[in-house]
């Protein structure tokens, strides 16, 4: 009991750690079906983003899976005028963090 | 016809290999043609090929599209989770927070998402960390594209008059609709003018309906819900998004200049009688065509009128004698524009009969610069608001022209035909990149100029500066110049005034010279059109031998 509630604070820390950087605005943690399991956005924003990344994450997965079976996708990096969207991909979930860094 | 050759072939050399020898070949057939044939066949004549030698055109009718927006759903969610319950999907997200796989893969994911955080922070890895020479921009031709077309919905197509573009961001565009004809409108013409909407170039968004015709219309800079148009029957009325409000009569100004409070629209709040010789006299009063107005200088402005002169007023002179300022004469014909240069707000650009010119606040005597008489009347003119040196203008042949002060001053840098009819109105958005301008049936064209002609060059503004001095310079000589020699002159009448020969001479008679005026007219046309006969006809025998060379 103990143990599986100090794994979930593990998280807890985590994310709590990644809020605390300077620039982040918002953090969203997405399946691998497209279901935001955790954000700290509203709920709207949220569903947009978890559909819209969820598709791209796909496709930039499937991209490299193509040209080379071998590799894989490790981080994902879209920078935009206004911030960065950063993803991190898992097997099962990823992990979205939206920061601007020259805030 | 079977074809067949026979050979023999001893026994006892059967099975074994075929020996081949060469020989030369011979003719084992020959079929001729047998004319005879010919009578089962007929000679069809004429044969039917469809060919066409136009465009491949699309057999549906003109797409037409329209916005609305899309209603997204959630999705992916297990079949037995209702999305729109609250308590079951915040079930279901707990439950997945309790696996184990969840939590390592967020902490490792928390690891890898760190790392990168940290590195956006510590220096922007974006960043010019060398700085590249500057690559040297190939110079690239002039051009303006021609991007949508406006056409006025109604059967009686009507001139548009005046264009306005939205003040935020420009995405609209006003554009009044008045048949300039003195009483040729027909009966059912309507008066409407529209509001179009960029992305909609099918249908105008919305339409004004006034009492007459609009003859001009401007959106308020301050408030972009609001727009002010004046009439062809003299009125003004104030338009906002809201309702409707009906415009109110003010008699036709004929010479005077009225100054209007849009919250007291009843009666002038203040009224300047256009009168060169300051008497306030209604009688010698000219008739306003254009006004320039620059919100940065809310004390000056000036009106162009009919017949050729511009009059730069004071709007805070304590009695009407005094608001008139000066007089530039100039223009053989009513001035349709007016418009102070954006970055030198002491020169000002006019057009009227067939030339543009620029004039200094300075020099009253005559423009600073000018264009060469055109082949057409221009009819409207205004600055670019990106770059001091280029200015563009609208003939009644249905040419735009851009011209560019520091490239050529002697003829237009770019000349675009826009349409077949006159142009008669022209407007430049903000940007300096898009322009609109209004035909005589009615066709508003959107125009895209090439960034060349709507980016600021370096040195661009103390090139004009210098530019703009030095003519207003040499303007300022010649005036000095022009004082002495006629203060000579007056000495020496004075000097003279008994000499019986002089008055003589000086009582040449009006028609004499109008005679000899239109003579020399009339021999210089001919000169003119004899030389370009002559170029002409230059042109095409280099052509033709030409191509008697490449045959």
């Amino acid at each position: 009991m103990s143990f599986r509630r100090k794994k979930g604070a593990e998280v807890e820390e985590t994310l709590k750690r990644i809020q605390s950087q300077k620039g982040v605005q918002g953090i969203i943690i997405v399946n691998s079906e497209g279901i935001p399991v955790k954000s700290t956005l509203d709920n709207q924003s949220t569903v947009q983003y978890s559909a819209l990344i969820h598709q791209l994450v796909m496709k930039a997965r499937s991209t490299l899976r193509d040209i080379d079976p071998q590799n894989d996708l490790t981080f994902l990096r879209v920078r935009s005028k206004k911030n960065e969207i950063m993803i991190a991909p898992d097997k099962d979930y990823f992990l979205i963090v939206i920061q601007n860094p020259s805030a | 016809m079977e074809i067949t050759y026979v050979y023999s072939k001893f026994r006892r050399e059967f099975g074994r290999q075929g020996l081949f020898s060469d020989r030369a070949e011979a003719v084992m057939v020959d079929i001729q043609p047998n004319p005879r044939l010919m009578s089962n066949f007929v000679v069809k004549t004429p044969r039917d090929q469809a060919s066409q030698a136009c465009m491949d055109m699309s057999e549906h009718p003109r797409f037409e599209s329209s916005n609305c927006g899309i209603n997204h759903m959630e999705g992916a969610w297990p079949k037995d989770i209702n999305p729109r319950d609250l308590e079951q999907t915040v079930r279901f997200k707990k439950k997945i927070e309790k696996e184990e796989n969840y939590v390592n893969s967020l902490v490792h994911l928390g690891y890898v998402m760190d790392h990168c955080i940290r590195q956006n922070n510590t220096i922007d890895i974006y960043q010019e960390h060398f700085k590249e020479d500057e690559i040297e921009k190939v110079p690239e031709f002039p051009t303006a594209k021609t991007m949508s077309v406006f056409r006025d919905p109604n059967q009686v197509k009507r001139t548009i008059t005046g264009l306005s573009w939205h003040p935020d961001g420009g995405r609209k565009l006003a554009a009044a609709y008045c048949s300039l004809d003195f009483q040729k409108s027909p009966p059912d013409m309507s008066f409407d003018s529209y509001i179009w909407d960029l992305e909609k170039p099918n249908y105008p968004e919305m339409a004004l309906k006034p009492e007459s015709p609009l003859v001009c219309l401007d959106y308020n800079p301050k408030d972009p819900h609001t727009l002010l148009g004046g009439s062809y029957g003299g009125q003004i009325g104030v338009f906002t998004f809201r309702t409707q409000v009906v415009p109110r009569s003010c008699g036709t100004p004929g010479g005077a200049i009225l100054w209007w409070d849009v919250r007291k629209l009843s009666e002038p709040t203040e009224r300047l009688v256009l009168d060169p010789s300051r008497e306030g006299n209604l009688d010698q009063a000219l008739g306003a065509i254009s006004l320039e107005f620059e919100p940065t200088m809310p004390t000056k402005f000036m009106v162009g009128t009919e017949q050729g002169m511009v009059v730069s007023c004071n709007r805070k002179a304590k009695t009407p004698a005094e608001k008139i300022v000066c007089t530039y004469e100039g223009h053989h014909g009513p001035i349709y524009a007016i418009q102070r240069n954006p970055f030198f707000p002491k020169n000002f650009l006019t057009v009227g009969d067939w030339t543009a010119r620029i004039w200094s606040e300075d020099i009253k005597e005559s423009s600073i610069m000018w264009t060469k008489y055109q082949m057409s009347y221009l009819m409207d003119a205004c600055w670019s608001p990106v770059r001091p040196s280029v200015f563009l203008t609208v003939k009644m042949e249905g040419v735009l022209d851009i011209w560019d002060l520091l490239f050529k001053q002697s003829e237009p840098t770019l000349s675009v035909k826009v349409s077949d009819k006159a142009l008669y109105s022209l407007r430049i958005q903000d940007n300096g990149q898009v322009l609109a301008c209004g035909s005589h049936s009615g066709e508003a064209t959107l125009l895209h100029i090439s960034s060349g002609l709507s980016t600021l060059q370096k040195n661009e503004k103390s090139l004009m500066a210098a530019m703009f001095e030095r003519e207003t310079k040499r303007e300022k000589i010649l005036e000095a110049r022009q004082r002495e020699i006629r203060l000579k002159e007056r000495s020496r009448s004075e000097q003279s005034r008994e000499d019986e020969a002089w008055r003589e001479d000086g009582d040449e008679d009006p028609e004499q010279i109008l005679a000899k005026v239109e003579s020399d007219f009339y021999s210089m046309v001919e000169v003119e059109m004899r030389k370009r006969e002559r170029e002409r006809r230059a042109a095409a025998l280099i052509w033709i031998r030409r191509r008697r060379q490449t045959r």
